[in-house]
């Protein structure tokens, strides 16, 4: 990496500690998705988690708002670079969810209505590093920013935090997910910038 | 699903400017000579990462906005307020200027030759970009799937690739939306794309194409709202967003 870029200043280097390498910081919250916003109504709403003996936990809208809310305060960070620092959440805790969920496996593989999958170590998921959030800003979570509820893994790049969320299915063996499968890191840690396969 | 089109470590190349050419007063493509180039197909995109003498660097990500040529590339970049990285490569960057790339990345949004379904783009602003590459990659290929494209834009001094999608092309069909300013006797008053406009212009859902939205986030959840208002499955629209 010897080359400059002849003529280039760039911006004042306010280097940021709580900044992510290659991240910029961002005030607005910009959408990323691959497909339209799927419409999804609380009435029809059921998130279920699968373990590896096919053993299904399941609760609809109304069991789930009857669990303990937490909320949090976390930063966001995008593979597509920008960051968004002290978004105040409210949701679920995975480890709330998962308290009765009987299982050895190390692998969850995420899903979401409109059919967006992502992987995820189960290790990620506890611990109080995930939620499923339904509440953004003091407000209900809006549909493109994944309403009724999403996933949050705020440790992981953003694309692990699947909108839209339905299920958690625990496996074995690790399956990559739609982006994992299609270049993107199968972790993505952005500490240590692991955006595409082999960072 | 395509098939994934981004395979093993993406390392960063040096990218000399070969050519420039000014597409609107905000945007501009740069021709790049990257040796070494492993090709890429229409839809996907590169990182871009500039250097500063004193070692900072900033990296973007940026569509390309053509077909593979051995080892050139063509980016347009739109200049954004305050955008570090456009504003240098819109404005600042000379012929002879080096960069560094690494890429392709993302397997999703592209289109690729062997498809035979009809294909409906839908583009924001910058969002041609992609698209673009596609409707030039359809020509490179010589296929003959139909392609409609509606475009939505501000003014007509705002369409990027503007001379090249005035050339007819058979099985091309072109639908400009401005949403500012039109030309005198434009049958239409400015105004955003809506479903009147999307049923006049677009295939019908009964065709079963696939559909490409690119363009700001307020665009592309409009679209594709009204795509699959239409009776679109939403499993055949692809959307990118930027901004």
């Amino acid at each position: 990496m010897a080359i400059v870029s002849r003529g280039f200043v760039g911006r004042p280097r306010a280097e940021r500690a709580d900044l992510p390498p290659g991240q910029y910081l961002t005030t607005d919250f910009p959408v990323l998705s691959a497909g339209p916003t799927p419409s999804v109504r609380t009435s029809d709403w059921q998130f279920t988690i699968t373990n590896e003996t096919g053993r299904r936990y399941t609760w609809d809208w109304r069991a789930f708002r009857a669990l303990p809310t937490e909320r949090f305060t976390v930063d966001l960070h995008c593979v597509t670079r920008w960051s968004k620092l002290d978004t105040a959440w409210e949701g679920i805790s995975l480890d709330t969810l998962f308290q009765n969920v009987d299982t050895v496996a190390d692998h969850a593989l995420v899903r979401s209505h409109g059919g967006y999958t992502t992987n995820v170590p189960l290790v990620d998921l506890l611990d109080s590093q995930a939620w499923v959030a339904f509440r953004y800003d003091g407000k209900d979570l809006a549909a493109e920013h994944g309403g009724p509820a999403r996933l949050l893994v705020p440790h992981l790049y953003l694309w692990k935090s699947a909108k839209w969320v339905k299920s958690i299915t625990l496996a074995v063996q690790d399956t990559p997910g739609f982006w994992e499968r299609l270049g993107y890191h199968n972790y993505g840690d952005p500490w240590r910038e692991q955006r595409y396969w082999g960072d | 699903m395509a098939r994934a089109a981004v395979l093993g470590r993406l390392t960063w190349r040096v990218a000399t400017v070969a050519a420039l050419r000014d597409e609107t007063s905000t945007a501009r493509t740069l021709v790049l000579d990257v040796p070494g180039w492993p090709g890429h197909l229409a839809g996907q995109h590169v990182d871009v990462r500039l250097t500063a003498e004193d070692g900072y660097t900033a990296v973007r990500s940026y569509s390309v906005a053509a077909v593979g040529d051995g080892d050139r590339i063509e980016v347009t970049v739109e200049q954004v307020e305050d955008g570090e990285v456009s504003s240098y490569l819109a404005g600042v960057a000379e012929v002879g200027d080096l960069v560094e790339v690494r890429g392709p990345v993302g397997g999703w949004f592209v289109w690729e030759p062997e498809q035979t379904e009809p294909v409906q783009l839908v583009a924001g602003g910058s969002g041609i970009v992609p698209l673009m590459a596609m409707i030039r990659a359809r020509a490179a290929a010589q296929r003959a799937v139909p392609f409609r494209l509606l475009y939505s834009a501000r003014t007509p001094d705002s369409v990027i690739y503007r001379p090249e999608l005035l050339t007819p092309v058979g099985g091309l069909d072109v639908t400009y939306a401005y949403t500012r300013q039109t030309p005198d006797g434009w049958r239409r008053p400015p105004g955003r794309i809506d479903a009147t406009l999307v049923a006049e212009t677009t295939w019908p859902a009964e065709f079963a194409p696939t559909s490409y939205v690119c363009g700001p986030t307020a665009f592309v959840e409009a679209a594709a709202g009204l795509l699959t208002d239409a009776g679109h499955d939403p499993a055949s629209i692809r959307t990118e967003r930027f901004g």
